[in-house]
């Protein structure tokens, strides 16, 4: 057997050395190993895959069901400051923070010169402040990116300044049950707590920044806390016996259901907004006014059309995986798979790629190679699991 | 079982046949007329384990290919079940098939070369019989091999489990 367990950007050789020198370690390393997490290296970050006895398939049906608690705290959390923040932020995303009400967060990409994704992130908009969250295997390329252009805007007499987030956890708890278990721990009423937006809320006497978001499709919460109370509010989580611990592993099939891109395979900078969010890629205003970079061509692109598609596949026979190349029905090639695997929810085999504009229309029949073999597909509509977000 | 044969006509050479037996060296002995193959593969049932976790139970030129424990534990749960089709020649080393769990493919490497002569047809409907019964209902296929020779190249079994050891310990 090629013996591999390959992760989101890392492929690790079972018979290898798996643990290179000086991997990070977060916040929560200590329960990781307390619970028997199976630590690989992930994005320079020794995190969990799964936990002992549970397996990625458990863990990924035990969210949708009940509720799960992942460690995500490898994730790029930083804050943009000073009185000309949204100008300055809104020169590298194509989202509208402007228009934005405080509290409110934004699924918005930063884009390069070329109108390409240099990262996909979350920002929230606070009264003194944005809080950002990027990938973790995106972290140094967008800090690079964020401190040459502040220097710009600095040199050019803009206020705005950028603080790294470091002595903080971040943890997801998503599913079902989340925000009845939250709602006990710190005693508020959650119910016009909406999808998207953010709080301060106190658990048990620890401050947290709490965002109703996620990556699963589920409802659920994620969890900035200081690292030293991290710990302590994990435990106080994992206290109710319906919420158990998941991995990177489930993570990342959870997300592949609710039809959610993951950077470095469903995105990188030869894919532009449009493809990435074919329905409202940028708030009206930026639309009019453009100011992001890359605006040229990313407009051109509105008005011309695009020439291929992000769409989702279900698979029959063997999981189609990253790469696998995607047929018509005269068998030519017009597009690739990014993600693909079984859905545990399904019992089906989903994926997901980008196919030539023509062939991406719901019911499309196409066929993908998976070993050789051309197996049948069909462009189905995402999520491929409908999602549960708390609107 | 040996009473057939009188003490007295063989005194000195029964307590070498029964100790030889005992100690479990007819191998040897015919292993220098008629060198290792026939010595291990055609007297006897062996078990042997490839590096890359597979398994293979050999009696005479017939073998039952499989994964191990160890490899159904690392991969978690098994989805899908590749094999290669009845008459397939397949080359030691070779890929003859694959395994998708949740997270990963991983292929199967055919542990000696032969021709696949029968496959476990349970594992189309539940291919969870990899992680319940890797080493016995969960087999993968039958082969019909072409190289006796080849199975020197593989391990004994407490070869592989100090190979398994060490990659834990990696």
């Amino acid at each position: 057997m090629a013996f591999n367990v390959s992760l989101p950007m890392v492929t690790i050789k079972r018979n290898f050395a798996a643990v290179p020198e000086k991997l990070k370690q977060t916040p929560l390393y200590n329960l990781h190993n307390e619970k028997r997490g199976k630590m690989v290296p992930f994005a320079g970050w020794s995190m969990p895959v799964h936990y002992a006895n549970q397996g990625i398939l458990s863990e990924h049906l035990h969210t949708r069901e009940y509720a799960s608690l992942f460690d995500v705290s490898h994730m790029l959390q930083f804050r943009i400051l000073g009185k000309d923040r949204i100008r300055f932020l809104e020169s590298l995303v194509v989202a509208d923070i402007e228009e934005m009400p405080f509290g409110a967060s934004v699924l918005s990409v930063f884009t390069n010169e070329n109108g390409g994704i240099i990262d996909d992130t979350v920002i929230c908009k606070h009264a003194d402040h944005l809080y950002v969250v990027s990938n973790a295997a995106c972290a140094d390329k967008d800090l690079d990116h964020i401190r040459t252009k502040i220097g710009e805007f600095q040199k050019k007499g803009g206020w705005v300044d950028l603080k790294v987030i470091d002595d903080r956890a971040l943890l997801a708890l998503q599913g079902p049950l989340a925000a009845e278990i939250l709602k006990k721990l710190c005693d508020k009423d959650l119910s016009d707590f909406k999808f998207m937006t953010s709080r301060f809320i106190h658990f048990k006497t620890i401050e947290s920044h709490v965002s109703r978001s996620g990556y699963t499709g589920e409802d659920g919460f994620e969890i900035s806390v200081s690292a030293s109370s991290s710990q302590r509010l994990a435990k106080l989580i994992l206290g109710y016996p319906s919420v158990h611990l998941a991995g990177l592993g489930a993570r990342d099939s959870l997300r592949l259901e609710a039809g959610l891109c993951l950077y470095g395979h469903d995105l990188d900078d030869s894919i532009t907004p449009h493809l990435f969010d074919l329905k409202n890629p940028l708030g009206k205003r930026r639309r009019v006014e453009g100011g992001f970079l890359g605006a040229d061509r990313i407009l051109a692109q509105l008005k011309e059309g695009v020439t291929r598609r992000r769409v989702g596949l279900i698979v029959e026979g063997a999981p189609a995986r990253e790469n696998s190349e995607i047929y018509n029905s005269s068998d030519e090639l017009v597009g690739k798979v990014t993600s693909g695997g079984p859905s545990p929810t399904l019992n089906k085999n989903i994926a997901m790629g980008y196919v030539k504009s023509g062939y991406h229309k719901n019911g499309t029949l196409l066929k993908v190679k998976v070993r050789n073999k051309l197996q049948d597909a069909k462009i189905v509509k995402m999520p491929f699991v409908p999602s549960k977000y708390h609107k | 079982m040996l009473g057939f044969i009188s003490p007295k006509l063989a005194p000195s050479y029964i307590p070498k046949f029964r100790s030889a037996i005992l100690r479990n060296e007819f191998g040897s002995v015919f292993a220098s007329r008629f060198g290792a193959s026939f010595r291990e593969y055609s007297s006897k049932k062996v078990k042997k384990y490839t590096k890359e976790h597979e398994w293979i139970h050999v009696e005479r030129d017939l073998g039952t290919i499989g994964i191990t424990h160890y490899a159904q534990n690392a991969l978690g749960d098994v989805v899908f079940v590749e094999v290669p089709e009845v008459g397939t020649v397949v080359e030691q080393s070779g890929t003859c098939g694959a395994l998708e769990s949740v997270k990963a493919a991983s292929d199967i490497y055919a542990p000696v070369s032969g021709k696949i002569i029968e496959v476990n047809q349970n594992l189309e409907k539940s291919p969870g019989l990899i992680n319940k019964s890797p080493e016995a209902d969960g087999w993968l296929c039958k082969i019909q091999l072409s190289k006796l020779s080849e199975l020197d190249n593989l391990m004994e079994e407490h070869e592989y489990h100090k190979h398994c050891e060490e990659s834990e310990s990696h």
